[in-house]
C-alpha cells in the first residue's frame, strides 16, 4: 500500500522527485497498522509469553 | 447518511468534525469528573497518612485508597487520552470520526464501567487496591467494570484508527501524520496492548469471583496484570509527549527539530517502553534474572533513550523557536523571555522538568533489578508516580485543557488570574509531594499503610524521627497540590457552564473535494535544521540552552543512580 | 510547518542529524549501556542479589516444614500469643510464614553468618519488608522463596508487611534477632 505513492497525492511534484522512493524506515513509520502489530507483538512475546513460561516450569517444592 | 459538518476556529485555524467535537467534549468531561472525585479522595489520603492527622479509620482509608487509584490512574487519565486521541486524529488530520455509533457506544461502555467499579469499591467489599491481587478477592462488579470499561476505551482506541484511515482515503492531509497525531498512534498502539492484557488477566479473575474458576495463580496474576497496569501508565507517557509537543506548536509555532529523531524515539516506545512492567515483579520469587534485567531495563534501556531524546527535543524546538524570534542572546534568554504567565506553557514545562528530573530518575532507579530490593514497596514507589502520572501526565493535560476550553468549549477562561498561578500551585506542591514521599521510602515507610506507628503492637517498628518529618511534609505539599488541583477544577468547570462565550462561525457541510488537503508544493528533501535557519545558537548548536539542561540533567542521573548502589552496597549480602 | 501539522517534506527521513541532538543522542546511548550493564556487573562482583531460587509449593506442606524446623530450633517464646523464636544452625536453613497477620516464627540469627531463609505465604500477597536495614521481597502463596542472607550488623530488627493483605495489614510486624 505505502510502497508505492499513490500518483494523485502528489500529482503536482515534478517527475524527477518522484524518482527517489520513500526509505524504508519512513514507510514504517506511516503505517499505523504495521506498527500496531509490532507493538503488540513484542511485548507479547517478550514479556507476558517468556514470563508465563518460567512461571510454568518453576519446580515442585521437595 | 454520513455527518460531514464542520467548522473552522478563526483564533487558531482548527478544523473540528461536529461529531468529534462531541466526543471530545464528552470525553474530557467525564475525565474531569473522576479527577474531581478523585481529588477529594486524595485529600482523604493525604489526611490519613499524615501521622500527626491520622484523619480516616482502617476500613475507610483502605477503601477510599482503592477508590482514588481506580479514578486516577484509570478513568481520569483514560477519559481524557480518549479525547486526547480523538483530537490529534480528527482536529489535526481535519477529518471527521469514523464510526461515531461505536464511539459513542465506547463512551457509555466506560462510563457505566466506570461507575459499577467505583460502586462496587464504596460498598466496601472491594477495598483491593487498584491492583486487585489474588487470591484476595472483590465482589465480582468491580472486575466487571474494569472489563466494560477497558472494551469502551479499545472501541474508542479502534475509532482512532478508523478515522487515520478516512483522513487518508478523504485526503485531508498530504504525506506523513503530523508528529503529534503520531505520538498518539504510538499511545493508541500501547493501549491496545495494555486493554488486551487487561482482558487476559481480569476476564478470569471476574469468573473466579463468580465461582467458575477455582483458582488463579498469584504470580501469573501479578506478571499478567502488570502488563495492563504499568502498560496503562506507558499510555499516559507517550500522550504526555505528544502534548509537550503540541503546546510547543501551539504556544510558539515550534517545528520539530527533527521528524526522524522525533518519530524514531516514539518507534523506540512502541518497541520496548512495555517491557516495563517488569519494574513491579523485580522482589518477586520465580522469574529469572534473565527475563528481569531483559524486560526492566526496556532491553537496554532503549525507551528510557528515547525519552531523554524526547526531553531534549521538546525544549529544544522551543528554543530554536525563540531564538529564530531574536531571543539569541546567551544561553537562556529564550527560556526568560518564554510566556510564564501562559499557563498552557508554564504547565507544559513544568510537567516536562518534573516528569525528567523527579519521575524519570527515580523511576530508572527502582527499576534496577537489584536497587529494587531497598525500594519495592515502600512510599518510594508512589513518590515516583506521582512524578510521572501527576506532575508529568496529568499537568500536561491540564495544560492542554487551557487550551481547549476557548477552542473546543468555546468559552472564555474565567478566573485567568488564579489560572496563571495554577500550574505552579499544583506542579510545585506536587512535586514537593513526591519527593518527599520518595525521602520517606528510602527510610523504609511502607506504602498502602494506614499506622506506621504501629499503635498498640508489641511488635511493632519504630520509624526514624525523619521519616515522621517526610510524612508531614508529604502532606502538607500535598494539600497544596489539592489546592492547586481544585483551582483547576473551578476553572474549567466554571469557563465551561458559565464562562463568556465566544462567537465563532457555526458548523457547515463540506464535501469531500473541499475537505481534500491543498495538494502539495513542490519541497525538496528535509535539511538539518541549522542549514536553513542560518544564525541561531552558539558553536553550531541551535539551541545549546536546552542542551546544557540536558547535562545537568544527566549528571544528576548518575549521581542519583550511583548514590543508590552505594547504599545497596552497605545492605545485608544477600543471594 | 508544526508538529501538529504533517511534515512539510515528502522525504524527512534523509535530513541530516543536527549537531545538538545528534551529541545527545550518542551521550545517552552511552548511559544507557551503562546502566545495563550494571545489573550483570553486580551479578557478578556484587553482593546483593535477590536469589532466584523458587519452587512452587501449598500452603499445609510448607506449614508443615515450617513447623517441624521451629520445633528443633525454638529457643523460647514471646509475647501474649506466645510465638517462637527460633534460632537455626549457621549454614541452616530457617523457614519464616507469612500469613494474616503474621510472620511466624520469629527469627534469631547469629552476626556474620550465612541462613538459608525460605519465605511463603499462607494465603494473600504479603510484602517481606526488613526495617531499618530496608530489604523488601515479595511473598506469594504457593510459592517457596529461598533467599541467603548474611546479617552484618547485631541488633533488634523488624519485619513489617508492605503488601496490602487487607484490614489489619498495619498490624503484621514482627521482630527478627541478630545476635553476636
Amino acid at each position: 500500500m505505502n510502497d508505492k505513492v499513490a500518483p494523485n497525492l502528489l500529482g503536482t511534484i515534478e517527475d524527477d522527485e518522484l524518482d527517489e522512493p520513500i526509505p524504508a524506515m519512513q514507510q514504517l513509520l506511516d503505517n499505523p497498522f504495521l506498527l500496531l502489530f509490532i507493538g503488540v507483538a513484542m511485548p507479547t512475546v517478550l514479556y507476558v509469553i517468556w514470563g508465563v513460561m518460567e512461571i510454568v516450569s518453576i519446580p515442585m517444592a521437595k | 447518511m454520513i455527518n460531514r459538518n464542520f467548522r473552522t476556529d478563526p483564533a487558531t485555524g482548527l478544523v473540528f468534525h461536529e461529531t468529534a467535537e462531541k466526543l471530545i467534549r464528552a470525553n474530557a468531561v467525564a475525565a474531569v469528573v473522576s479527577l474531581l472525585v478523585g481529588g477529594i479522595l486524595a485529600f482523604f489520603v493525604i489526611m490519613t497518612r499524615w501521622p500527626a492527622v491520622h484523619l480516616l479509620p482502617a476500613d475507610w482509608f483502605y477503601l477510599v485508597l482503592t477508590a482514588h487509584g481506580v479514578d486516577m490512574l484509570v478513568l481520569w487519565i483514560i477519559f481524557f487520552e480518549i479525547a486526547v486521541l480523538y483530537f490529534a486524529g480528527c482536529v489535526l488530520l481535519k477529518c471527521r470520526l469514523a464510526a461515531p455509533k461505536w464511539a459513542w457506544t465506547g463512551f457509555w461502555l466506560m462510563v457505566i464501567g466506570g461507575i459499577m467499579n467505583n460502586v462496587a469499591v464504596f460498598r466496601g467489599d472491594s477495598s483491593v487496591m487498584f491492583t486487585s491481587y489474588v487470591p484476595m478477592g472483590a465482589h465480582p462488579a468491580f472486575y466487571l467494570g474494569l472489563i466494560l470499561f477497558a472494551v469502551g476505551a479499545l472501541i474508542g482506541c479502534f475509532v482512532f484508527l478508523g478515522s487515520l484511515v478516512v483522513a487518508k482515503s478523504e485526503k485531508t492531509y498530504n504525506g506523513s501524520l503530523p508528529l503529534v497525531t503520531f505520538g498518539a498512534v504510538v499511545a493508541c498502539i500501547i493501549a491496545v496492548f495494555t486493554i488486551a492484557s487487561g482482558a487476559i488477566i481480569l476476564i478470569p479473575t471476574f469468573l473466579w469471583s463468580v465461582g467458575l474458576i477455582p483458582t488463579i495463580d498469584s504470580l501469573m496474576y501479578k506478571t499478567v496484570w502488570w502488563a495492563f497496569g504499568h502498560s496503562s501508565q506507558q499510555i499516559n507517557v507517550s500522550a504526555h509527549v505528544a502534548i509537550w509537543y503540541a503546546i510547543a506548536a501551539i504556544v510558539f509555532g515550534a517545528k520539530p527539530m527533527s521528524e526522524k529523531v522525533s518519530r524514531g524515539a516514539f518507534l523506540l516506545y512502541i518497541f520496548f517502553l512495555q517491557l516495563a512492567s517488569a519494574h513491579h515483579l523485580l522482589s518477586d520469587p520465580g522469574l529469572t534474572s534473565n527475563w528481569k534485567i531483559f524486560n526492566t531495563s526496556y532491553a537496554m534501556y532503549l525507551a528510557v533513550l528515547a525519552s531523554m531524546v524526547h526531553g531534549l527535543t521538546v525544549p529544544g524546538a522551543i528554543e530554536v523557536a525563540q531564538r529564530q524570534k531574536g531571543y539569541n542572546r546567551g544561553l537562556f534568554e529564550w527560556l526568560r523571555k518564554a510566556p510564564w504567565g501562559n499557563p498552557v506553557f508554564s504547565g507544559m514545562f513544568i510537567s516536562l522538568v518534573g516528569f525528567g528530573f523527579l519521575g524519570g530518575i527515580s523511576g530508572v532507579m527502582m527499576g534496577t533489578e537489584q536497587l529494587n530490593l531497598i525500594i519495592h514497596n515502600t512510599i518510594y514507589v508512589p513518590g515516583h508516580f506521582h512524578a510521572t502520572v501527576v506532575v508529568g501526565t496529568t499537568l500536561a493535560f491540564m495544560a492542554m485543557t487551557y487550551f481547549l476550553i476557548p477552542t473546543l468549549f468555546r468559552r472564555e477562561i474565567m478566573f485567568p488570574k488564579l489560572a496563571k498561578w495554577q500550574p505552579y500551585l499544583f506542579g510545585l506542591g506536587m512535586s514537593g509531594f513526591a519527593l518527599f514521599m520518595m525521602g520517606a521510602g528510602t527510610l523504609g515507610v511502607p506504602r498502602r499503610h494506614w499506622d506506621m506507628t504501629f499503635a498498640g503492637n508489641p511488635l511493632g517498628y519504630e520509624f526514624a524521627g525523619t521519616a515522621y518529618l517526610m510524612m508531614g511534609l508529604t502532606a502538607i505539599c500535598g494539600l497544596i497540590a489539592i489546592i492547586g488541583g481544585g483551582a483547576y477544577l473551578l476553572i474549567t468547570v466554571g469557563s465551561v457552564f458559565f464562562g463568556k462565550k465566544i462567537d465563532v462561525p457555526e458548523y457547515r457541510t463540506l464535501t469531500l473535494r473541499e475537505g481534500a488537503a491543498p495538494r502539495p508544493v513542490r519541497q525538496p528533501v528535509a535539511v538539518a535544521i541549522g542549514a536553513h535557519h542560518g544564525n541561531i545558537g552558539i558553536a553550531g548548536f541551535v539551541a545549546p540552552g536546552t542542551f546544557t539542561l540536558a547535562m545537568v540533567f544527566l549528571v544528576a542521573f548518575v549521581l542519583y543512580y550511583f548514590v543508590n548502589w552505594k547504599y545497596l552496597s552497605t545492605v545485608w549480602p544477600l543471594s | 510547518m508544526s508538529a501538529i501539522e504533517p511534515p512539510v517534506e515528502r522525504i524527512w527521513w534523509k535530513q541530516p542529524l543536527d549537531r545538538v541532538e545528534g551529541t545527545w543522542i550518542v551521550i545517552a546511548f552511552v548511559w544507557c549501556i551503562v546502566m545495563f550493564v550494571m545489573m550483570p556487573y553486580w551479578h557478578i562482583y556484587g553482593k546483593q542479589n535477590l536469589s532466584n531460587e523458587a519452587y512452587r509449593t501449598t500452603a499445609e506442606a510448607y506449614l508443615k516444614k515450617a513447623t517441624e524446623s521451629a520445633e528443633k530450633t525454638t529457643v523460647r517464646t514471646e509475647t501474649d500469643l506466645k510465638i517462637p523464636v527460633v534460632h537455626p544452625a549457621p549454614g541452616g536453613d530457617a523457614y519464616l510464614v507469612a500469613r494474616l497477620w503474621q510472620w511466624w516464627p520469629m527469627l534469631e540469627l547469629e552476626e556474620g553468618k550465612t541462613y538459608r531463609i525460605h519465605l511463603a505465604s499462607m494465603d494473600f500477597l504479603h510484602g517481606f519488608s526488613l526495617q531499618p536495614e530496608n530489604i523488601n521481597i515479595q511473598v506469594h502463596p504457593g510459592y517457596e522463596h529461598i533467599v541467603t542472607v548474611t546479617p552484618t550488623r547485631a541488633g533488634t530488627y523488624s519485619i513489617i508487611c508492605n503488601e496490602y493483605c487487607g484490614i489489619n495489614h498495619h498490624t503484621m510486624a514482627s521482630k527478627l534477632y541478630v545476635v553476636k
